[in-house]
């Protein structure tokens, strides 16, 4: 009867896995088609990548994303660590609010935060581009940042300082030599994560995304609704590779979700 | 005294830029929006907007933006029923049946495809939904002389695109409460004669409905304010609220009507927080 159980478990969570994945393997196999038209079954072929290595449009979008989210990886960083700071050690007034407003990027619809973006920023002169997705990714990565690197403060860096201080460390080598080394991996983690949050970001990209300047899934988004060939496929391809190669190094600093 | 001056010197310089980015990003945006629905046009370009409340009243009037809306309800119901029948399960199996490196890795491999691009993902479903595409080549290998399949520009397919989506955030958030749960309490209850669907219902089932209602929320709200998956997986019969909130910012340009789509759909999100926020206060602590 166990037995039978533990079979069935394994049965439902393999078809789970299957569902999951169904779709990602599907589209890095037709990336390494032949046929332009996906015709079954596959032939191997590499043409789409090279043709990816010839198109500008998509270099450029690259480029974008992987300069975008690394801005975005820095400034959330360094921000966020900086607010979980001031969370983990102190109580103060105006923390609810700041609570208050990491709330909205994670709980409303994109749509509506990267619509009200647009008409703000238009509104008051901002405009679209490069640097108004900058402003709405970090948005989107700050509270991911706090709770990530929070979550590794919360109790114990203030303890070590305060020991620190004692010693007679001076604040600024109690931050350097104690606090620092004690959330080195958190923030390395939020940092990756926000670097994530940014490189595959659509909704709010989309909408404040000029004419001529996008990112890889502005331009993706733009390719399917024109009629797409397997090249975007092969980009498709690589920003998985990127994304959960990330993903999974984030998972080795971080150790969610395990039982340690 | 020069403590206290210096501690709240200090909580200024830690959080400053935190609370300016996000007023910049979060609070003043959102404001703008919900003046710019009462206006008549955009006041950009030079353009001079009166306020009205027409917007509104074209909501309200209309029998299209009513039918828009329900299909967008409805769309996040079915989403998210699928996901906790699905999901509910593949977390207790794991937080349950499997153990050690293997827990583990599965959970891994569930939520990884989470955190990788939703767009690329939707768009990867269509290789398989087509007609052409993965599923009708496999199924026309196995019985050669069946139809064609297509499920690709129909409900359904928007269902799968959005299920695929975040089906990952049920079966984490609904492990997470599960896990916590001590086996004991299980076996306490079964000592005491409960059967073992009793045990579930009485005592897993109530310990984990924290936890589930957190996916459930994460899932119905994103999945009413979707518009590419509809629009990608479902063509014609993909229009919702969110798509047609799409068309008035990118095609027809009609700013302050989107707004005002916008916040009515701020608003049903606003009242679903609402009225979950009795069942989860206080017992989201140990989550």
């Amino acid at each position: 009867m166990r037995k039978l159980v533990i079979w069935v478990v394994r049965g439902y969570l393999g078809l789970l896995l299957l569902f999951l994945y169904l779709p990602i393997v599907v589209m890095v196999l037709l990336a390494f088609n032949q046929s332009p038209l996906y015709k079954l079954p596959i032939v191997w072929d590499t043409v789409w990548f090279q043709s990816l290595a010839h198109n500008d449009r998509l270099i450029n979008a690259g480029l974008n994303s992987v300069g975008l989210a690394f801005a975005n990886m820095v400034v959330a960083t360094v921000l966020g660590t900086m607010a979980a700071m001031a969370f983990s050690r102190y109580q103060f007034r105006g923390k609810l609010l700041l609570e208050l407003l990491l709330f909205p990027p994670i709980t409303i619809p994109w749509l509506i935060i990267g619509i009200s973006m647009l008409i703000f920023f238009f509104w008051i002169g901002i405009g679209r581009g490069l640097h108004a997705m900058l402003l709405g990714h970090v948005a989107l990565s700050l509270p991911y940042v706090i709770m990530v690197v929070g979550a590794r403060l919360a109790g114990r860096g203030v303890v070590l300082e305060e020991a620190a201080a004692t010693l007679g460390a001076s604040p600024w080598q109690a931050f350097w030599r104690v606090s620092l080394p004690v959330m080195a991996p958190a923030v390395m983690a939020a940092a990756l994560f926000a670097f994530a949050i940014s490189f595959d970001q659509f909704v709010i990209s989309y909408f404040l995304a000029p004419p001529g300047v996008s990112t890889l899934p502005v331009e993706i988004y733009a390719a399917i609704r024109k009629g797409f060939t397997p090249e975007i496929n092969a980009i498709s391809t690589i920003i998985i590779a990127i994304s959960m190669g990330l993903m999974l190094l984030f998972a080795r600093l971080y150790r969610f979700g395990g039982e340690r | 005294m020069m403590q206290e001056a210096r501690r709240r010197a200090t909580i200024g310089f830690l959080t400053a830029p935190a609370y300016v980015w996000l007023t910049v990003t979060v609070l003043l945006p959102l404001s703008a929006m919900l003046f710019f629905s009462f206006l008549t046009v955009a006041p950009i370009n030079g353009r001079v907007a009166q306020l009205t409340t027409e917007h509104y009243l074209t909501f309200l009037d209309k029998d299209f933006y009513r039918t828009l809306t329900w299909r967008s309800l409805r769309l996040g119901i079915d989403v998210t029923l699928v996901c906790v029948l699905v999901g509910y399960p593949a977390a207790m199996a794991l937080a349950k049946y499997v153990h050690g490196r293997w827990r583990e890795a599965i959970f891994l491999l569930i939520i990884l495809p989470f955190w990788s691009n939703g767009l690329v993902r939707v768009y990867s479903w269509t290789m398989v939904l087509r007609e052409g595409g993965f599923l009708d080549w496999v199924l026309h290998e196995i019985v050669p002389g069946a139809p064609a399949v297509s499920v690709l520009f129909t409900y359904p397919a928007i269902v799968i695109g959005l299920v695929h989506s975040y089906l990952p955030y049920v079966v984490l958030t609904c492990y997470v409460s599960l896990e916590a749960i001590d086996d004991s309490l299980t076996e306490a209850a079964r000592s005491l004669g409960a059967s073992a669907l009793q045990a579930f219902l009485r005592v897993i089932l109530p310990l984990s409905l924290p936890g589930l209602l957190v996916g459930v929320i994460l899932t119905f709200v994103p999945v009413i304010g979707s518009f590419m998956e509809p629009r990608i997986l479902g063509g014609r019969s993909g229009i919702m609220l969110g798509t047609v909130i799409e068309d008035q910012f990118t095609t027809v340009f009609n700013w302050p009507r989107g707004a005002a789509l916008s916040f009515i759909m701020l608003g049903i999100v606003l009242l679903i927080f609402a009225a979950s926020a009795p069942l989860l206060r206080g017992r989201l602590k140990g989550f």
